[in-house]
């Protein structure tokens, strides 16, 4: 151990907090080196000195001013329980903000999800129907129904389409 | 401090009780000041009464105690110390305030007394003259009697860094009260009581 060893152990030394193998090391540095054994013994000797130093005692007072600011302290409310835990309240706060946001931006009922909503009818219905889909002579009975015209044609109609035929075959 | 954590006032006062002149003492070595030692342990008594509720014996009161009152008096020395710099330097007083009265043993004779208060005089400059962390730990070490792991944890640095800080302080000390010294390993010599 040499001199700078010595001086990061020696207050603990003195302290007698050093342990046991340390405390050897050092008093043997002590007891070769004269520099650092008078170092420690002024050490000692100083720490003698400022054990000199009176003790002040607080001001007659001290006691009931502390009482008194304490006194004055505001008493915690029903809603006290917040105020120790402001990181909760901050949360709260925004979680209550980003939800009023969230409903204040969210799109009402539009014409897309009406649309969305008459179609899915339509198939519920068709679904409804499928037996009469299925059933063949009902499909076939109905082929002569697509010669017809569309509604609101020129001579559009049953009767108009079998004048039609009847000149035809005249 | 449990007790106060659950509501209990008596408990309070008896901390005031135990706690009060120890905090003064450190805090007036701390700021130079008798009336902003008591401000700021008033201080630092009301902040303990505020944080009550959260308090948690995770490590020892005072060292908890210790850590709101170093840190109030060194936010104290860092405010003031622009208002000191305008103070004369010729000012026999250094612009700190003069050590409070402290009363004499009656038997003491005058020239006995004057002795001892510039001796007081002496230790406390000394001490003043230390860098703020290093009087911290200086007082925290020889007046308060912490240990090592305690002080650490208050001034917020490691152990070893701690012990580093020490020795500078001792060592500053050491010489600037080199006649203190030398006087007391004298009288040690003479009364057998060498290292």
């Amino acid at each position: 151990m040499n001199c700078n060893d010595v001086s990061k152990g020696l207050i603990a030394y003195l302290d007698r907090r050093s342990n046991s193998a340390e405390r050897q090391e050092i008093e043997q540095h002590l007891t070769a080196c004269m520099d650092c054994r008078t170092r420690a013994e002024q050490f000692r000797a100083l720490w003698g000195v400022m054990d000199e130093l009176p003790m002040i005692d607080p001001s007659f007072g001290f006691d009931a001013r502390v009482r008194q600011r304490v006194a004055a302290e505001p008493q915690r409310r029903w809603l006290g329980w917040i105020v120790p835990q402001p990181r909760l309240a901050v949360s709260a706060a925004l979680l209550a903000v980003l939800a009023v946001w969230m409903v204040k931006t969210s799109p009402v009922n539009t014409p897309i999800e009406t649309t969305t909503a008459s179609v899915q009818q339509e198939d519920f219905n068709a679904i409804q129907n499928l037996d009469v889909l299925e059933n063949y002579d009902v499909v076939t009975n109905m082929d002569a129904l697509s010669e017809l015209a569309p509604v609101g044609a020129p001579n559009g109609g049953i009767n108009s389409q079998k004048a039609g035929t009847a000149a035809t075959a005249e | 401090m449990l007790d106060v954590k659950a509501g209990d006032d008596s408990s309070f006062d008896f901390l005031l009780q135990k706690y009060r002149s120890p905090l003064v003492n450190f805090l007036y070595r701390m700021v130079r000041d008798t009336a902003t030692a008591e401000d700021l342990a008033q201080e630092v008594f009301l902040r303990v009464y505020r944080a009550r509720k959260q308090y948690t014996p995770s490590a020892k009161f005072t060292t908890w105690l210790f850590r709101i009152a170093t840190n109030l008096a060194l936010n104290s020395v860092r405010d003031t110390r622009y208002q000191k710099l305008s103070v004369s330097i010729d000012a026999s007083t250094d612009g700190e305030e003069s050590p409070p009265l402290e009363l004499p043993a009656r038997e003491l004779r005058i020239d006995q007394k004057m002795i001892e208060r510039d001796r007081t005089n002496l230790i406390r400059k000394a001490i003043w003259a230390l860098p703020e962390k290093q009087r911290a730990a200086v007082l925290l070490h020889k007046y308060e009697e912490m240990d090592y792991a305690e002080i650490a944890k208050v001034l917020e640095c490691s152990e070893s860094a701690l012990k580093s800080l020490l020795f500078r302080a001792y060592e500053t000390l050491r010489g600037q009260l080199a006649p203190l010294v030398g006087e007391a390993l004298v009288r040690e010599t003479k009364e057998g009581r060498a290292l």
